[in-house]
């Protein structure tokens, strides 16, 4: 498939986590919205990834060129799972204390 | 010998710097020991010196190091060593080790840390006058002659509590400041036109200046020497430098430092001989100023203040003495003065210190008895200073008086009248301290006595001194070539004989001169002691001439007027309108728009999460436009700022 399909769908993606993160009140939605784009850009990367191979192929039958994309993949995938791990213990905690999820009761960083 | 000249300011610098920072911690007499002493070794050092130049009659030039070294210019810190320095070194040290002595007896009542304070500040004085007469450059003897200014500024207002002493202290500095301008243009003209400062260098190139640039030289250094050696109409100063301690007047404002002009000029005196303008200027201001002061010291109450004009005047006289060519005679009478001057103020000293710090003579009086010792030497002082032969003051001021007639007769007449009036005011005043009646308390009575022998052996000897010190001085009409300082002055002196047109006065026509003034002395000293032997103090006020006389001529109100006055308004003007809004408002207007700008800069800390994020996102929006648009940007910004 022309990589632009797959161009498109990320920006797509990308785009609907970053609305997401921004106007959500909820934490838990902003988390899975900052998934999303984290996910938006694993995609991407592999397609590029395919994408080189493709063209190296036509070349050079023993090539071995677009790993590195993949392989970044699976670092990104690791930041991800720490990240969702530590944040929804910060949201289990918030929770205990305020009894709510709310994103904008946390203005406490006001003063 | 002439190679250890370094030692002569070495001493008083290091009794400066032992005393000046030592002053809490050392005992009272160490303090004076120390400011004595270093004094004391600087003038045998400085007799050495003496000796060795007249022994070989050469002048030394001893470099230290390179004080100022740029391209084209250099001037190095050296010391010249010649007839007419170890004049000057000699009396510097040799009337400075007396009048330290003096000091240890006469502020005895001080506190140790004020007591090391002013040795201190007398030490670095005589530090600062050594520079003056040693430098082989007019700008070692700038150095020096700013130094002076400073401890005369320092010294007079030594105590500073008094705020009229502090006002005197200031007044002193900001006149010798307006004449230190007039010294430094000089001395930039010179630089300027001939590339060096150095004395040699500047006579042996004399011919590479224009008359123009003789005349102008030598009228700017003249400036200096008005504001330092108090001619009119820089002489205001002086008067009320009698705030400071009594052997500070007599040490500053008597032998030393208000000669630094005399000195100045004697050592340039080939510039002057070529400009025979300023010469005429400068023998008529040095005229007009003996005259001037001599007529307010006429009607003086203050055994100080009467001492102060009877300073200004004498330095009138040897200002008179440098302007006809009398160059040998006006040294000769800066060293007579300095003796009978300084004695003089410290029988004053002495006087006031019995009297407990009594300075009117209307309340004085019949202080013969009580005081011996300063009675005699105050006596003999004042016979000095009217000129009676054989005293010293005789031959000096007759040798200035015989070549001022030489040059125009009515420098003459007019100098024998400051002359008369000299005798009449200092008789005047030796008659109402010292003769007649007691016209103190009886609590003073009971007090006065003579002062004690750290007191009375500077007196003695300088009484000596005043006696014999006409000795080396004897005229021609004496004695054929009996003249010795003049012999030993003529290296310094050659050029300028040599362009000089020689009048003399027939040996019949001296005598006369002689005779005359002498018995007119003679008979005015007998009328004053006469008419005011009987004195009693009278309440009446001066009016008419005597009122203006005892005011001064008024100038001190005038200068008030015409400067003070005009520069306080323009003082005030600056300080309220420029300094209060423009300057303070606008430091504050910088402070006042900071808080502002971050009283709105901390709105956005909302707190709110969410907008946080919103910024965050914004900014990397932001980063990716540049980054992938970095070739248009660059292209813009460069046609924005094309021109930058």
């Amino acid at each position: 498939m022309p990589i632009q399909y797959y161009i498109y769908l990320c920006l797509t993606l990308f785009s609907i986590g970053i609305i997401g993160v921004l106007t959500r009140r909820n934490a838990i939605i902003v988390f899975m919205c900052i998934e999303l784009m984290l996910n938006a850009v694993n995609l991407l990367l592999v397609a590029f990834s395919k994408m080189h191979l493709a063209t190296a192929l036509v070349a050079d039958k023993a090539t071995k060129v677009g790993t590195d994309g993949q392989l970044f993949v699976f670092f990104i995938m690791v930041v991800a799972a720490a990240e969702v791990s530590v944040g929804l213990a910060i949201i289990v905690m918030l929770y205990r204390n305020t009894h709510s999820v709310d994103i904008n009761f946390l203005n406490r960083l006001k003063n | 010998m002439s190679k250890l000249v370094y030692l002569i300011p070495l001493f008083p610098l290091l009794g400066f710097l032992i005393n000046g920072l030592g002053r809490k911690h050392l005992s009272k007499s160490m303090i004076g020991i120390i400011g004595t002493g270093t004094i004391l070794a600087s003038f045998i050092v400085s007799v050495l010196v003496f000796f060795d130049v007249k022994a070989t009659g050469t002048s030394t030039v001893v470099t230290l190091f390179n004080f100022i070294q740029v391209k084209g210019l250099l001037i190095p810190f050296a010391f010249q060593v010649d007839q007419l320095s170890v004049i000057f070194l000699l009396i510097i040290t040799g009337i400075g080790t007396l009048i330290h002595l003096y000091s240890t007896a006469y502020m005895h009542d001080e506190e140790a840390a004020h007591f090391g304070r002013y040795f201190a500040y007398l030490n670095l004085f005589i530090f600062s006058m050594l520079l003056l007469v040693l430098g082989a450059n007019y700008v070692i003897m700038f150095i020096g002659w700013e130094g002076v200014g400073l401890c005369s500024y320092l010294l007079i207002g030594y105590w500073f509590k008094n705020n009229h002493y502090n006002y005197a202290a200031k007044k002193a500095f900001v006149m010798n400041r307006i004449g230190d301008l007039g010294f430094l243009l000089a001395v930039f003209w010179l630089i300027f036109k001939l590339g060096t400062a150095t004395y040699s260098d500047v006579f042996l190139h004399v011919d590479k200046l224009s008359a123009f640039d003789i005349t102008a030289i030598t009228t700017l250094l003249f400036v200096g020497a008005m504001g330092k050696s108090a001619q009119i109409p820089l002489y205001t100063w002086l008067p009320d430098a009698m705030a400071g301690p009594t052997p500070v007047s007599a040490l500053i404002h008597a032998a030393t430092m208000v000669t630094a002009g005399i000195y100045m000029i004697a050592r340039t005196n080939l510039l002057y001989s070529m400009a025979p303008g300023t010469q005429t200027l400068i023998a008529i201001v040095g005229l007009a100023t003996a005259i001037f002061a001599a007529t307010i010291a006429l009607k003086q109450n203050d055994i100080k203040k009467v001492l102060a004009y009877s300073t200004v005047s004498q330095l009138g006289y040897m200002f008179l003495g440098l302007g006809v060519g009398a160059y040998t005679g006006a040294v000769f009478h800066v060293m007579t003065h300095a003796f009978f001057k300084a004695l003089l103020f410290l029988g004053a000293g002495s006087v006031i210190h019995a009297m407990h710090h009594e300075q009117d003579i209307t309340k004085m009086g019949g202080l013969k008895k009580f005081m011996p010792i300063t009675h005699i030497t105050f006596l003999l002082a004042c016979l000095a200073i009217a000129g009676i032969p054989p005293f010293s003051g005789f031959f000096s001021k007759d040798e200035i008086l015989m070549a001022a007639y030489a040059k125009n007769p009515i420098y003459y007449y007019v100098g024998l009248g400051g002359a008369l009036m000299t005798a009449f005011y200092m008789f005047r005043l030796y008659t109402l301290t010292f003769l007649g009646r007691f016209r103190g308390t009886q609590a003073q009575a009971a007090h006065v006595h003579e002062s004690p022998i750290a007191m009375t052996l500077p007196l003695i000897v300088l009484a000596i001194l005043s006696v014999i010190g006409g000795l080396i001085g004897i005229p021609e009409v004496f004695a054929k070539d009996a003249h010795s300082l003049g012999n030993f002055l003529t290296p310094i002196f050659a050029q300028s004989a040599a362009l000089a047109t020689e009048h003399h006065l027939q040996a019949s026509q001296e005598y006369l001169f002689m005779g005359v003034s002498t018995l007119l002395i003679a008979g005015i000293i007998l009328y004053t002691i006469n008419s005011y032997k009987k004195y009693q103090s009278t309440e009446t006020e001066n009016t008419g001439l005597a009122k203006v006389l005892e005011n001064k001529w008024y100038i001190d109100e005038l200068y008030d007027a015409i400067i003070v006055k005009p520069l306080d308004a323009i003082a005030g003007f600056f300080k309220n309108i420029i300094e209060k809004n423009i300057i303070d408002g606008g430091v504050n207007g910088v402070g006042k728009l900071v808080s502002y700008s971050s009283r709105q800069i901390r709105l956005l800390q909302s707190g709110q999460v969410g907008n946080y994020v919103l910024i965050m996102v914004l900014a990397i929006v932001v980063f990716i436009l540049i980054w992938f648009n970095d070739l248009t940007l660059s292209y813009y910004l460069n046609r924005l700022f094309k021109n930058a």
